[in-house]
């Protein structure tokens, strides 16, 4: 099923290049967590700190648990504050 | 102590200045900046009084860290009664004129009266003069600032400025400093202009001594910095991307206000973030991001320095605005952004560069346009009143003839000058004016975020984020974790945000500090500065005892617990998209217990037994 993967600040690195507004439309399965999509990526998971999937925090003890229906959206930030 | 023990008295109306101790038994009490000067304004005016009377006073203020080597230790504020709200305003600057008033000698300066015609006042440390402003009395803040800088040729010259907005009376203008840091919110700016006051000039060479232990305040002063180094915030994520790194976060969690608040995801979010200012553009191949910059003493250094595509619309034909200025931030870009529904970058910024060349708030500025295209669409507001323009949601041009028009005092503009609250009154529509208290809205829809709500509700100077940001427990996990859609557990939350913001408010700090810093990590800077029994939970109590001052200040100025409330929009209209998606703000449940846990009564007022613990 798809998966709407969005990194942003500084982990917009980590995406590859045919990526468009920080956003990529990946394939997984519905067996899969936020941490498989995070390393499968290589993101560090000590910088995966916000993790949002259809705009809901995912906890960090949750990041383990099979949680995606298709077409949902995983949104990932680093730290990142302002005002 | 670090205070200056030095308050500069400038009677206006006489055209005379005079010198007077600082009252330190209140400084042991309200600390500094914030704190302290409106326990001066609050003993020195009636509350009742006209905002733009010569009763109001004006006082521009450093805490006792302002111009040390404490990191972020360059704030001042301005404090006044507000036009906007009728409230106390308090609005806090960054840059380098609060620095360079104390290292003139100077702890605050206290105007009062109005003068028969236009002057400014020119500090070099003892030299004090109120000289005529004729000459730029009209222009812009940036022209009255390069004529300042020729008049005296001192680049070092620090200068505050209010521009033709303030002067027609707009009523958010801000007082503008080093061109573009601002006290910006509550009408500060046109309380001064009021006043006849143009500018402050400030140059001061004597350093900034009296640290009560200097070997205490070196160690302290680097354990902080090493701090804020150290943390992901403040050390990487706003020097890199600024506070705009919002945009894309608070689109994505559904708390995003669009379109004057009926919506709450913006489509062109991607378009205006902290992202796209870093994506090289199609014309030229540059970022619209030159550089980060910092105020006095920071380490953190969040500031934007932008420039805007020479091709575009806005300035094509205007080469003053081809170099870099102070760009978008997170609060400026959503209101003149999100909240017009414009996705155009350029016209961000050039309207950004404008509210700082002639002095408002883009926030109430930006949030007043949106309620003006809302009363455009409805047929409120029509091309009569416009010259013909269409004032509608999305226009960019509309956007940008809109910040001219307001900032040069103009047609609509002295319209759109007037507020949301009183646009939305005179056109017969007060239901959609997003307004608390008369001050427009900042940048989290409350129906996404619970505890901004009570935030936006309670807040002393009318809406306004920064007097307790619950968004960065609620949506970043700063300092924890809290769901932002639960109302359970958020009065406590909120007050004790609105406490410890009070304090770093009153030191002289930024409060973006406090993204890496709790007060354990402040209160041994103040404490070696200083001297007294400053620690974590003192600076709290006087947090507390700060907070519970504006109240009372409010309510002698007739403010009422009705007042404590949000539009009817936000508490009726649930939102229709994301995560909140059928939620309302649920007020409701959180402000009886949070007038408990303040130890107010049901009316909103604090008790005899809270007055007298706090010592008010």
């Amino acid at each position: 099923m798809k998966l709407v993967f969005k990194l942003y600040a500084g982990l917009t690195d980590y995406l590859p290049p045919d990526a468009v507004d920080n956003k990529l439309i990946i394939e997984v399965s519905e067996h899969n967590t936020a941490y498989e999509v995070i390393d499968r990526y290589n993101v560090p998971r000590e910088m995966a700190h916000l993790v949002l999937l259809n705009g809901v925090y995912i906890k960090p003890e949750d990041r383990n648990k099979a949680v995606f229906n298709d077409g949902d959206t995983l949104a990932i930030w680093p730290p990142v504050a302002g005002g | 102590m670090a205070w200056a023990n030095n308050v500069l008295r400038v009677n206006l109306t006489e055209g005379t200045t005079s010198n007077e101790p600082l009252n330190m038994e209140w400084a042991g009490l309200y600390l500094g900046q914030r704190g302290l000067a409106t326990k001066y304004l609050a003993e020195e005016i009636d509350p009742k009084c006209d905002a733009l009377g010569s009763g109001n006073k004006l006082i521009m203020t450093t805490g006792p860290l302002t111009g040390t080597m404490a990191s972020t230790g360059g704030r001042y504020s301005v404090v006044t009664k507000s036009p906007l709200t009728g409230a106390v305003a308090c609005s806090n600057s960054g840059g380098f004129i609060g620095a360079e008033l104390k290292a003139a000698g100077y702890d605050m300066i206290i105007f009062e009266g109005k003068s028969p015609r236009p002057v400014y006042l020119y500090v070099e440390n003892d030299k004090v003069e109120i000289a005529p402003a004729d000459e730029i009395w009209g222009q812009s803040v940036w022209a009255a600032d390069e004529w300042l800088h020729k008049k005296y040729q001192d680049p070092l010259l620090r200068i505050a400025a209010v521009g033709r907005a303030a002067e027609k009376g707009c009523l958010y203008a801000a007082v503008v400093n080093d061109l573009h840091r601002a006290a910006g919110r509550s009408g500060v700016g046109t309380v001064m202009a009021s006043k006849n006051l143009k500018a402050v000039a400030v140059r001061g060479t004597k350093g900034v001594g009296n640290i009560k232990d200097p070997g205490a305040f070196m160690q302290a002063v680097n354990a902080g910095k090493k701090v804020l180094a150290e943390n992901a915030v403040t050390g990487q994520g706003l020097p890199t991307y600024g506070t705009q790194v919002l945009m894309n976060v608070i689109n994505e969690v559904g708390a995003m206000p669009t379109r004057n608040m009926r919506e709450v995801q913006f489509e062109g979010a991607s378009k205006i973030s902290a992202e796209a200012m870093h994506e090289p553009r199609e014309s030229d191949g540059k970022p619209n991001l030159v550089t980060n910059a910092g105020c006095f003493g920071c380490t953190i250094a969040c500031g934007r320095i932008s420039t805007i595509d020479r091709g575009h619309f806005s300035i094509e034909n205007k080469p003053q605005y081809w170099g870099a200025s102070g760009g978008l931030e997170y609060e400026a870009a959503w209101a003149l952004g999100s909240d017009t529904g414009v996705d155009d970058i350029d016209a961000l910024t050039y309207a950004n560069f404008i509210c700082n060349e002639d002095g408002i708030d883009p926030i109430s500025f930006g949030a007043t346009v949106a309620a003006a295209m809302e009363l455009y669409q409805i047929g409120a507001i029509t091309k009569e009143q416009t010259g013909g323009v269409e004032l509608k949601f999305g226009s960019a041009e509309a956007l940008a003839w809109a910040t001219e028009v307001t900032c040069r005092g103009e047609g609509f503009g002295l319209d759109l000058g007037m507020g949301s609250k009183r646009l939305c009154e005179k056109y017969g529509h007060p239901d959609l004016s997003m307004t608390v208290k008369g001050q427009e809205f900042p940048a989290y829809d409350p129906r996404g975020i619970q505890g901004m709500g009570l935030t936006y509700a309670t807040s002393n100077r009318g809406a306004c984020h920064l007097r307790s940001y619950t968004v960065s427990s609620e949506v970043m996990g700063v300092p924890e974790k809290t769901d932002p859609l639960v109302t359970e557990g958020k009065p406590e939350l909120v007050k004790a945000f609105q406490d410890a913001t009070s304090i770093v408010d009153s030191s002289g700090l930024c409060v973006f500090t406090t993204f890496a810093w709790t007060l354990e990590d402040i209160a041994p800077q103040v404490a070696a500065a200083c001297g007294g029994d400053w620690t974590a939970e003192s600076m709290l109590e006087a947090g507390e005892r700060i907070w519970n001052l504006e109240r009372e200040f409010n309510l002698a100025a007739g403010l009422t617990a009705a007042d404590d409330t949000l539009p009817k929009r936000l508490l009726t209209e649930p939102a229709q998209t994301g995560p909140a998606k059928g939620n309302v703000n649920r007020l409701h449940e959180m402000l009886p217990k949070y007038y408990e846990v303040r130890g107010w009564n049901e009316q909103g007022v604090p008790t005899d037994e809270t007055r007298q613990r706090l010592s008010l």
